[in-house]
């Protein structure tokens, strides 16, 4: 290419605010970046799944205190914030797994048609919101 | 162009991303297995669970190191993960390493706390 050619117009740097919510994104894209999305708020909230680990199967003392985390709540934090950061931590570990293995059964049957993208998508959102509120329901006493 | 894929393919033994990736998946699935391990010892219990119960389940010897495994498994599996991440939206090689660096400390601290729980049983 020796000949000037027109400078091609160059896309840098989406802007998250302003482009990103423009777009329009099909449910197999709802499921891929809520699954980035969950694993990141995982990654973030580890210490604290350690600390529910550690502080449920230490001591009768530690349980007694795990408990009452969910009640009363422990230090400064309230219970009902307990249990929200909790729920999150349920919908998160519950959609990365369901979207996993998602990924996994396209991976082994090669099931990659749009077709099978999108009700596998929306297959996942449906079992994953479902099960949080079921479990998230239980959490909160509702039953 | 020369023809460079298949049976072609020139091979330098620059890291192509398949150990990693590879690994993900087999993380994952031991994952999904002791989920439904954890999870089955959890309903088959009679009454409510309690302390000892709960307890109960990583007692046994085998159980603490099956846990351990699996906990190295989830290091792996998230470094894999929170790397992509990094990869595809933090340009900057120097902020990019920091944050390489900031994510190994974090999951070994974890890693360490949560073994240390496993064997203070």
């Amino acid at each position: 290419m020796t000949e000037l050619t027109r400078k091609r117009p160059e896309f840098r740097n989406i802007n998250a605010f302003k482009d990103l919510t423009t777009y329009r994104m099909a449910a197999a894209a709802w499921v891929s970046i809520l699954h980035r999305a969950s694993g990141g708020l995982m990654f973030l909230l580890l210490p604290l799944i350690v600390w529910l680990f550690d502080t449920s199967v230490s001591s009768e003392i530690s349980y007694e205190r795990f408990t009452s985390a969910f009640q009363v709540g422990l230090g400064f934090v309230p219970g009902w914030l307990f249990k929200l950061v909790v729920l999150a931590i349920i919908w998160a570990y519950l959609h990365h797994l369901i979207a996993g293995v998602r990924h996994l059964y396209m991976d082994a049957t090669h099931s990659v048609s749009k077709q099978f993208g999108r009700s596998s998508a929306i297959v996942t959102l449906v079992l994953s919101i479902g099960l949080t509120v079921v479990l998230g329901a239980k959490l909160f006493g509702l039953y | 162009m020369s023809v460079n894929y298949g049976s072609k393919r020139v091979v330098t033994g620059a890291h192509y991303g398949l150990r990693d990736w590879l690994a993900q998946r087999i993380t994952a699935a031991l994952m999904v297995i002791f989920t439904l391990i954890l999870l089955a010892k959890v309903l088959l219990v009679s009454g409510p669970l309690g302390y000892e119960g709960w307890a109960g389940v990583f007692a046994p010897q085998w159980m603490k190191a099956l846990t351990f495994a699996i906990f190295l498994a989830l290091a792996y599996h998230v470094w894999v993960g929170i790397r992509d991440i990094w990869m595809d939206y933090v340009k900057p090689a120097g902020l990019r390493l920091a944050l390489h660096v900031f994510t190994i400390v974090w999951l070994l601290s974890c890693l360490g706390w949560a073994v240390q729980v496993l064997w203070r049983l």
